[in-house]
């Protein structure tokens, strides 16, 4: 098989794994979070989420009804051949799985209104790229639900507040989303670089799974703090009041210019979606985040 | 805690059990209507022409379903809740003309509605917002479609549903607002976590 049919059969599987299967390690802090809840309605919530993941399984259907904005991050290895055809590849199985899985059409034109039916247009899906040493291709894809879209806040701190300005901005958002993100849900912090570098990198944060600790102690710390602090909001699952409000807290960072402090909050809800996989120059495929048959 | 399984139609007796905290499975008839049927359903109200159901004892959902038609027959692909507090300005006249009994969404709804659900015997049931296969399961069959010419999602769908929920009594028919209560305890909770984390200005 070509290399571009390759990366569209991965792709396809990629966006059918992400939107029926949560990845274990989110599926395994909302069974933490289910145990430790002790709001009843907080519970109740919690147990209908749980069960609503395991039928998803059982039915092979998307976990939830918003299959979201397709987004992709491919780290492409230099030596790697016909990364010209990725983008054309990963169009074709977003058309593919929009039919196939179903996914919902999520892409409108912001001029007409006109949904394009397909979960494609101008820009979308969208595809982050990096460059990677070696010769293999890994896709990652992130269906981003629009409830917990919504929400993602990012601004310009006084550089002089440091530390603290950030943890008041993450809490604010927090208490500002209330209900609206689906709770329990997943932070992406974004610090530096400039405004649309504090958001895209916040996003990125949210591809860390839950059970990987920041290699930076200090800021595996702070990441700790702030997930306390907006537990304490008692805002609870589905805002219906409980101390699970956020499962975790990713924080990313670039380094700053002196007179500016950007940051940015990207939030993730309980339907945290996301697939990986890599693509040997050999053609052997590897998929990292779930099993397949 | 108590946990209910009401079929419908469901008496205002019945209904005047609930208090917030509670569980609820709805079986029997549930529709579902958004901004734009719940605008026609006053319009016809208004013009006393009759709606295609009656809705006494009956529950309506605000969702937006993704459907399929196979042959003769309309199926659930998917039926999530949708926001409730757009249908907040509906609600209330919606409760009174038609006495609906079960008002299920995300998210909660506001002052009017809760006053209207204490004067003429409703509650509102939280559903888990994005839990579309939950919702799918629960629904039997697709008993008939009303005003399919708003859309498909707008439409009324008329459901059998059996045991539908965890609906999460968020509103009870004695002024009770759980989401109210959330939101000023989350409120007191602001200042103590500006103060534990040393936040304040
Ligand atoms: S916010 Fe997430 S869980 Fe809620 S409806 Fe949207 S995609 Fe689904």
């Amino acid at each position: 098989m070509e290399t571009v049919n390759i990366v569209e059969n991965v792709a396809f599987n990629l966006l059918k794994q992400a939107v029926i299967y949560l990845p274990e390690d989110v599926k395994q802090a909302l069974q933490k979070a289910y145990a430790e809840e002790t709001s009843e309605a907080g519970k109740t919530q919690l147990k209908a989420i749980l069960d609503n993941v395991e039928l998803a399984e059982k039915y092979q259907a998307p976990i939830c009804q918003d299959t979201g904005t397709i987004i992709f991050y491919v780290k492409a290895g230099a030596e790697a051949k016909n990364l010209d055809k990725i983008e054309e590849a990963l169009i074709k199985a977003t058309r593919r799985a929009t039919v196939e899985v179903p996914l919902r059409p999520n892409s409108v034109n912001p001029f007409t209104q006109k949904n394009s039916g397909d979960n494609t247009g101008r820009l979308i899906p969208y595809v982050n790229w990096e460059i990677v040493l070696g010769d293999s291709i890994e896709l990652t894809v992130m269906p981003k639900g629009g409830g917990s879209e919504n929400v993602c806040i990012s601004g310009m701190l006084v550089p002089g507040e440091g530390i603290k300005g950030l943890k008041k901005f993450v809490v604010d958002a927090v208490l500002k989303a209330g209900a609206k993100p689906c709770p329990p849900n997943i932070l992406g912090v974004g610090i530096g670089g400039g405004s649309d570098i504090a958001m895209k990198i916040a996003k990125k944060a949210l591809l860390r799974p839950l059970n990987v600790p920041n290699s930076d102690p200090e800021i595996a710390r702070l990441e700790k703090e702030i997930l306390e602090a907006v537990n304490m909001t008692g805002i609870g699952p589905m805002g219906l009041g409980g101390k699970t409000t956020v499962l975790g807290v990713n924080i990313n960072y670039a380094y700053r210019h002196p007179a500016s402090y950007p940051a940015a909050v990207a939030f993730n809800c309980w339907a945290a979606r996301r697939a990986t996989a890599r693509i040997g120059a050999d053609r052997k495929v590897e998929y990292l985040t779930h099993k397949v048959e | 805690m108590a946990v209910y399984k009401l079929k419908t139609p469901i008496s205002e007796e019945e209904i005047r059990k609930l208090n917030v905290n509670d569980v609820l499975y709805v079986s029997g008839t549930m529709v579902t209507a958004r901004d734009q049927a719940h605008r026609r359903a006053l319009e016809y109200f208004k013009q006393e022409k009759p709606l295609p159901i009656n809705l006494e004892g009956l529950a309506v959902f605000h969702c937006g379903p993704i459907m399929k038609k196979e042959g003769e027959k309309w199926f659930v692909v998917a039926a999530g809740p949708t926001t409730s507090t757009r249908m907040d300005i509906f609600e209330d006249e919606f409760i009174k003309s038609f006495k609906v009994r079960v008002i299920i969404g995300k998210g909660g709804m506001g002052n009017r509605t809760t006053e209207a659900m204490a004067k003429y015997g409703a509650v509102y049931g939280a559903f888990t917002g994005g839990a579309a296969i939950l919702a799918a399961k629960a629904i039997k069959s697709v008993k008939s479609v009303e005003w399919l010419d708003l859309g498909m999602p707008e439409a009324m769908w008329i459901l059998e549903v059996e045991e539908f929920g965890p609906l999460t009594v968020a509103i009870d028919s004695h002024g009770n607002n759980l989401f109210e209560d959330v939101k000023r305890k989350v409120e007191e909770n602001r200042q103590k976590i500006y103060q534990k984390f040393g936040l304040s200005p």
